[in-house]
């Protein structure tokens, strides 16, 4: 009983400051302090979310933005994961396309939107294409870091043991790269919303980004400021269901064992 | 945690050989009873034939010769301890020994024992656990390609009970202590009961009451099992009190080969374990220090 409201007590007090900011805010805007045209009350926020809710407008935008979100994550995570096995376990792979990606990596993925725009449009496959390319390279550089960090003591030992390779690789080097793999997923996830925010206010018809864009073609601050704390709770969101999968899988790891 | 008998001393062998208490336990008892996978078979060690043999064994890397011509033979059973000082290329014998490792020119004829398969294995100066497998995975590690699901597992159990470690079975090694981790190394090395175990330096990081700990472990279960085992150590006390046959490499040759036919258990600091060491020693550093 005493550890629960000590438990809500901790987790409390990390909530007592944004809960005076968004107080402090809320008499701000009220007395006059800050103008509506600069920042929305947090009431007024509130009552956007409430009315875009009932049309139906915020669940269609939240839905497309996370379904472009997720499609060009997995096609990117899934080719650099990929990739980054290959080199990660053939010399030969890493010597043929290692050099070339490092090269490609140094392109910020955003200076290609125009040309983006070009081939694409403001289609479906322009924003698909630069979350993919976002999400592709830190997966595929931590896993190769990952492989290529895994103790060759215990390959040794593994090959002494008579392990096969698959066996060698599921029981000792998948595993051994994984904490590794979970860094590179937990950045992609962040470059994923990144991308997407941008590539939606510059070039779509649909999704929270081009809501807010939308949103300040007519003035609604209020909306725009909606927008924002969705992505910024999209993105919490993610990061929180990455989390608790590398607590799912690495029990093993003195880091992630409690008591 | 239960406690362990680490090495009984209770009744002296009948004859001096090597039919220890333990042994005529082993022979006497149903194998369920006292060891449930030390089937006491006629004992390999009995019949002579080697375990292994090198035959002008060298081994050089670029010109830098670390193995010169060696002739060993090792009768299967015999515990057999190498000594040598840091570099003189004892780990590189026993890679050679375990197929890590090719030699530059000669011959190594390895036996492989009644089960058939080749059940040499090595343990290293570290353990090696798998530190994302529970103990008990880890030691069914040692039965890859050999038995799998609930064979498998109660397999390692017996073995883990063995070494004392039981009721550690569903911890991860990061919780164990130095010791106990070796010791899980060691039960995933005797698990699949090989016929030539081969330890380098396998105390070498312990403290030194765990390290004699370890060392009657060591010895309670070679006389349990009939393996062949090939101790690498720095420690020349450690190898008089634990093998049959010590030989000295030094220079790339095997400068000493000694027989120890003292009788087991053997007690720390006996006048003749301390002549034997000082006989080493002496080969080891010239004749100055005797
Ligand atoms: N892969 C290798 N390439 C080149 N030289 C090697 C290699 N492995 C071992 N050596 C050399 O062979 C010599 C013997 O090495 P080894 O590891 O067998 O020594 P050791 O007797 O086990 O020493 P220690 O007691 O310190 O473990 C050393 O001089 C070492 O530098
Ligand atoms: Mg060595």
């Amino acid at each position: 009983m005493k550890s629960t409201v000590q438990s809500i007590l901790r987790n409390g007090t990390g909530w007592l400051l944004p809960a005076l900011i968004v107080l402090a805010w809320e008499i701000a805007a009220r007395t006059g302090l800050i103008s509506p045209n600069v920042m929305a009350a947090p009431s007024a926020v509130a009552e956007a979310f409430w009315r875009l809710l009932l049309s139906g407008e915020l669940v269609r935008n939240i839905g497309v933005s996370t379904a472009r979100a997720l499609s060009g994550f997995v096609i990117g995570g899934s080719i650099g994961l990929i990739f980054g096995l290959a080199n990660g376990l053939s010399g030969l792979s890493r010597n043929l396309t290692d050099t070339t990606l490092q090269m490609v990596r140094n392109i910020p993925h955003l200076a290609l939107i125009p040309l983006v725009i070009l081939w694409f449009g403001i289609d479906e496959e322009a924003k698909l294409f630069l979350v993919a390319l976002g999400v592709f390279f830190p997966i595929y550089v931590n896993t190769l870091l990952g492989i290529q960090s895994v103790d060759p003591q215990l390959v040794e030992m593994g090959r002494v043991y008579g392990m096969s390779r698959t066996t060698l690789f599921f029981r000792v080097i998948l595993p051994g790269a994984l904490p590794a793999i979970f860094v590179g997923l937990r950045y992609a996830l962040g470059i994923m919303w990144l991308t997407l925010i941008v590539a939606e206010t510059i070039a779509a018809s649909s999704g929270l980004g081009y809501m807010a864009m939308q949103a300040r073609e007519f003035l609604l601050i209020d909306v725009v400021v909606l927008s924002i704390l969705i992505y910024a709770l999209l993105g919490k969101l993610a990061d929180s269901f990455a989390r608790l999968l590398e607590r799912l899988t690495l029990q093993w790891h003195p880091a992630f064992q409690t008591a | 945690m239960s406690v362990i008998a680490l090495n009984p001393k209770s009744e002296a062998p009948v004859n001096a050989t090597r039919e220890t208490a333990e042994a005529r336990a082993l022979r006497e008892t149903s194998p369920g009873q006292w060891f449930p996978y030390a089937a006491p078979q006629p004992r390999a060690r009995d019949t002579r034939e080697n375990a292994f043999s090198f035959r002008g064994i060298s081994r050089k890397f670029g010109d830098k010769t670390v193995l010169d011509n060696i002739d060993l033979d090792v009768p299967a059973g015999q515990f057999i301890a190498v000594i040598g000082k840091s570099g003189c290329g004892k780990s590189t014998l026993l890679r050679l020994l375990t197929g890590l490792d090719k030699p530059t020119s000669g011959t190594l004829t390895v036996n492989k024992g009644t089960a058939g398969e080749n059940r040499t294995r090595i343990m290293f100066q570290e353990p090696r656990l798998l530190p994302w497998a529970k103990i008990a995975k880890n030691v069914e590690v040692g039965l890859t390609g050999i038995a799998k699901g609930a064979e498998a597992r109660e397999k390692s159990l017996a073995i883990l009970n063995e070494v004392g470690l039981a009721d550690r079975a569903e911890e991860w090694p990061s919780v164990l202590s130095g010791g106990q981790r070796q010791r899980v190394a060691l039960a995933r090395a005797l698990v699949a009961h090989p016929y030539i175990l081969a330890l380098d330096e396998p105390l070498g990081a312990l403290d030194a009451l765990t390290r004699i700990e370890m060392q009657q472990l060591l010895e309670r279960i070679w006389l349990q099992q009939t393996f062949t085992a090939v101790l690498v150590t720095h420690d020349v006390a450690e190898a008089v009190a634990l093998a049959d046959r010590v030989i000295v490499i030094d220079h790339g040759r095997i400068a000493l080969d000694l027989d120890i036919p003292l009788e087991r258990p053997r007690r720390h600091g006996s006048p003749e374990l301390a002549r034997l060491e000082g006989q080493i020693l002496d080969t080891l550093f010239g004749e100055k220090a005797g």
